[in-house]
């Protein structure tokens, strides 16, 4: 598969006075043309940050990209001037948020905020912009568009803003489409839509997705690959079936566990991972999971383990798979049928 | 919104309705007669100017009265100008007065915004520290005494301009200016705040995330959320403008309502000072309509929940 | 690559629960402590705040540098610049403008301290009975705000004024009869936004009584937001003291307060400007130090509130 997304070994920092937070710490990944890949981690984990890294909408300061490139179609995007990110902002890449309740200009109306980047990348005039804001919103699923198009934010659902997001996104036909948590602040049947609404489009179009999400679920609904982050870091990275049938970091093990599962026995507490994600502050030299890891060795505190790769697409970042590791056993039943 | 604006107006006519009676009763029990400052003036004759103004009457009919002509638009006699009406007063009065107010809240507007603005986008930088020295120090200096130094350092001293009195435009700028450091202070203050708060709002980085230039986030998105709220404060405003230009029209000698109000109160010119607080009322409450009014049509989610209320 | 050491075996022993860095929570500091902290990093306020403490000493302890106070004329010595016996010199009537300025600015000072506990004594009743009970009583209680929230305050201040004997207790009530509106309106946002809080019921299902649960539970969770409203209804009191005197509606001689002293400074403003500048000045830094007090209280004491 053809890369469109090359990152390697990213560096990013936040400084204020007196700290600096070292947010992303070494993040190496592509993204292939018309492939969706998922990014999953808990908060603060750094799967953010990297893609507002990727599309430069940080701001710098506080932040500061210390090292490493960021490479779309052959240039490297942190080395771009602002007026050339703003060519690729919106027309090449671009991107939906979290929350559509405040992603969402309240003031202006839908219509425009999807005319904007018409007008601005595509050179349409204000009112073929609004012809083909209607017809985005039909395509995103908004019934009446036509009278849609002229409503105020507040005047959408929750999942209807997403949809009219989305729209804004697909506006200019982007190659790479970064969706940051997109479900996360949405009904559970309105993710659901969502998710589908992606997908369809994703088929239709064949743009590659960027998916964000501390959602393993989602994940299992849409990834054709998964990175699994942890404080800045890719700790596992791998096909779909590779990391939901055989994980291999402790980290993406306690991941899979914590998700409820149907048959579960209702009296057993939902399983989690204890403790919370090491300050990044003065970041540990070693595995920054070794303080939550049930299986934390010496090396762990002293050395940041070495990239394995257990086959072409599986790669982990763990002590464990060292041969001088005591044999522990993935927890993850392998029959479980995560991904039909 | 039609419901919204009429409930609005029903509150206004009620407030003022409540503030012409409460000062028209305060003013008619103050002690003594309206008259004690005509000294020495024969039992015959006071009694008979009495009369003439119907302060004999018993209180609950003067109010019938007083409210009959108010309804009709008129304040009455002042007892202080021999013969002449509040209104005739207030009319002559009032260019001078909207002269040096609108010049000064427009001035303090433009600039307050600009400052507000330019600090908000420059954060931490000079203009920043400029920005929030003068927020300050306009709230702090009392408009009494920034006109005086403006009339003694520019007028006096180095004779730039007219320290006091009323011709021509040269005239009007320093009392003009005096009304409108407090003005430039609270504007650039307020919209600082809410520009710094808006483009930390996550739909400017959907803006950015567009590829929409800097300038048209600052112009298209930003600026217009930022100036929506700051609409709230033209009513505060306007009352300091008011408060301001009692004393600031004392100080410049200025023949303005500012002036015949201090004066009516200084001779006790009852009915001139009840008809001069009803014009004063009358136009703060028609301010705060407008405002309110106006808020609604500018920011849309107003507009929508104000309908459904 | 690692060195050797790494690889050794033993390395790669399981670490015992105690071994781990588990992340050390930072202790919690207390809300007021807190303030305190962001309050003195505010170099505007620790200004205000310093400067306020030193006009106070130098309000009281001043007078006793020289003989003189603030009501003996003598017209023998008018309108004198400073001097090593008159420090600032003397007015129209020959009085010590050094002891006149202290002797003002206290009672100005008295004035606004007066009429800002007035404010919050109303002010937090009204609003804290009408958020709390809501409904009805609630509705009636927010027209009455709304109306007199309406009110242009000068105009109702100067009428009261009129009525009233002019005096440092008339004057202080004068100003918080339109003063205490604010402070109810603060007051009962907050209690609205309080009353649902789950210790609120607690307090309730164990049999509290309104008048408990209102001013033992509810109002010291808004004490921050009172406070900072008394700080910047204190400079606003001293400006409508100031005001009233200068439009002749104030105190009456021998007495004085800042807002006299300026008046009169406006009457010899031509020829003596040093009676204007002085009393002017300690005006000025009052206003000033109490307005950067309250920036620095806003956001000390409540981070989300800039308005």
């Amino acid at each position: 598969m053809k890369p469109i997304l090359e990152v390697s070994d990213l560096h990013v920092s936040f400084r204020s006075q007196d700290t600096e937070v070292k947010a992303i710490r070494g993040v190496d990944f592509t993204v292939g043309e018309g492939e969706v890949v998922a990014f999953v981690g808990e908060s603060g984990s750094g799967k953010s940050v990297t893609f507002q890294t990727v599309m430069r909408l940080i701001p710098q300061p506080p932040a500061k990209i210390d090292k490493g490139k960021v490479l779309y179609g052959g240039r490297d995007l942190t080395k771009l001037s602002e007026i050339e990110m703003q060519k690729i902002r919106g027309k090449e890449i671009a991107m939906i948020f979290q929350d559509p309740m405040t992603s969402l200009n309240p003031t202006i109306r839908i219509g425009n905020q999807i005319s904007e980047s018409l007008i601005k990348h595509q050179k349409l005039s204000a009112k073929e912009a609004k012809e083909r804001a209607i017809e985005l919103l039909k395509i995103v699923g908004i019934p009446s568009p036509s009278e849609r198009v002229e409503q105020f934010p507040h005047q959408f659902s929750g999942g209807m803003r997403q949809r009219a997001m989305i729209a804004m996104a697909l506006a200019c036909s982007p190659k790479l489409l970064i969706a940051d948590e997109p479900t996360t602040a949405l009904d559970v049947t309105i993710q659901a839509q969502i998710i589908d609404l992606l997908k369809n489009l994703q088929t239709k179009t064949g743009s590659s997705i960027v998916f964000i999400t501390h959602d393993l679920g989602v994940v299992a609904e849409i990834a054709d690959r998964v990175a699994v982050m942890y404080a800045g870091k890719i700790v596992e990275s791998g096909t779909l079936d590779e990391i939901f049938y055989n994980p291999q970091h402790p980290y993406t093990w306690g991941l899979l566990q914590s998700m409820p599962k149907l048959d579960q026995n209702r009296d057993q507490e939902l399983a989690s991972i204890p403790g919370s994600c090491p300050s990044l502050v003065n970041p540990p030299a070693g595995c920054p999971f070794t303080g939550r890891c049930p299986h934390a060795m010496k090396i762990c505190q002293e050395e940041m383990p070495e990239v394995t790769k257990s086959s072409s697409s599986h790669q982990v970042a763990c002590w464990l798979q060292h041969p001088n590791a005591p044999e522990v056993k993935s927890p993850i039943e392998p029959e479980r049928r995560w991904v039909d | 919104m039609l419901r919204y604006t009429l409930k609005r107006f029903g509150l206004m006519l009620l407030t003022l309705f409540i503030i012409v009676t409460v000062t028209f009763f305060l003013v008619r029990m103050l002690p003594g007669t309206p008259l004690a400052n005509e000294e020495k003036l024969p039992a015959e004759i006071r009694e008979q100017i009495l009369e003439q103004y119907g302060l004999k009457e018993p209180l609950s009919i003067q109010y019938v009265k007083f409210m009959g002509n108010l309804v009709q638009g008129d304040l009455g006699m002042s007892l202080s100008q021999n013969g002449r009406s509040v209104n005739e007063l207030l009319s002559d009065r009032i260019g001078p007065s909207a002269f040096i107010g609108f010049q000064g809240i427009i001035f303090g507007l433009v600039v307050g915004l600009l400052l507000g603005i330019i600090a908000a986008l420059r954060r931490g930088t000079w203009i920043d520290n400029v920005a929030s020295a003068t927020a300050v120090f306009g709230v702090s200096i009392p408009n009494f005494v920034l006109a005086g130094l403006l009339s003694y350092w520019i007028g006096v001293k180095f004779e730039l301009l007219p320290p006091a009195l009323w011709g021509g435009y040269e005239y009007t700028i320093l009392p003009s200016l005096a009304l409108s450091v407090y003005v430039i202070a609270q504007v650039s203050r307020y919209i600082r705040t809410e520009m710094v708060e808006v483009l930390e709002q996550d739909y400017i980085r959907t803006a950015k995330a567009k590829g929409l230039s800097w300038s048209k986030i600052i112009t298209g998105h930003a600026l217009r959320n930022a100036m929506i709220p700051a609409v709230t404060i033209l009513g505060p405003l306007t009352v300091n403008i008011l408060t301001g230009s009692l004393v600031v029209e004392n100080i410049f000698g200025i023949p303005g309502i500012g002036n015949l109000f201090v004066d009516s109160i200084m001779v006790n010119d009852y009915t001139t000072v009840l008809g001069t607080t009803i014009f004063y009322s009358v136009l703060f409450l028609s301010v705060t309509f407008i405002v309110d009014v106006l808020y609604g049509v500018i920011d849309p989610r107003i507009r929508v929940s104000g309908a459904k209320e | 690559m690692n060195t050797p050491k790494k690889w050794e075996k033993n390395w790669f022993e399981p670490l015992a629960l105690s071994e781990k860095n588990s992340e050390v929570l930072a202790p919690q500091k207390g809300y007021w402590k807190d303030a305190w902290i962001r309050f003195k990093s505010n170099k505007g306020a620790l200004i205000g705040l310093i400067l306020i403490v030193l006009l106070l000493l130098i309000a009281f302890i001043g007078p006793l540098f020289n003989e003189h106070n603030y009501h003996s004329q003598n017209l023998t010595i008018t309108n004198q610049e400073s001097s090593g016996d008159h420090y600032l010199g003397t007015d129209s009537l020959g009085r010590d403008l050094w002891q006149r300025v202290w002797y003002g600015a206290k009672v100005s000072l008295l004035i606004a301290f007066i009429a800002a506990f007035l404010d919050v004594v109303i002010g937090v009743t009204f609003g804290g009975i009408s958020g709390y009970f809501g409904g009805r009583v609630d509705a009636i209680m927010q027209r009455i705000l709304e109306i007199m929230y309406s009110i242009p305050n000068l105009v109702i201040i100067i009428l009261l004024m009129m009525y009233l004997e002019p005096g440092v207790l008339p004057i202080a009530v004068a100003l918080s009869f339109t003063g205490w509106v604010p402070m109810a309106r603060i007051v009962r946002a907050q209690i609205l936004k309080l009353k649902t809080q789950e210790y609120v019921l607690a307090a309730r299902t164990m049999g509290a009584s309104h008048y408990r649960i209102l001013f033992k539970h509810l109002i010291p969770n808004v004490m921050g937001p009172i406070i900072i409203a008394v700080t910047f209804s204190i400079p606003s009191a001293i400006f409508f003291e100031a005001f009233l005197s200068f439009i002749g509606l104030g105190l009456r001689p021998p007495s004085a307060s800042l807002g006299i002293l300026v008046s009169d400074g406006y009457r010899t403003l031509q020829l003596f400007p040093f009676q204007l500048f002085w009393p002017a000045l300690v005006l000025c830094i009052i206003m000033l130090s109490f307005n950067l007090i309250g920036d620095g209280m806003r956001d000390a004491l409540d981070p989300k509130m800039k308005k």
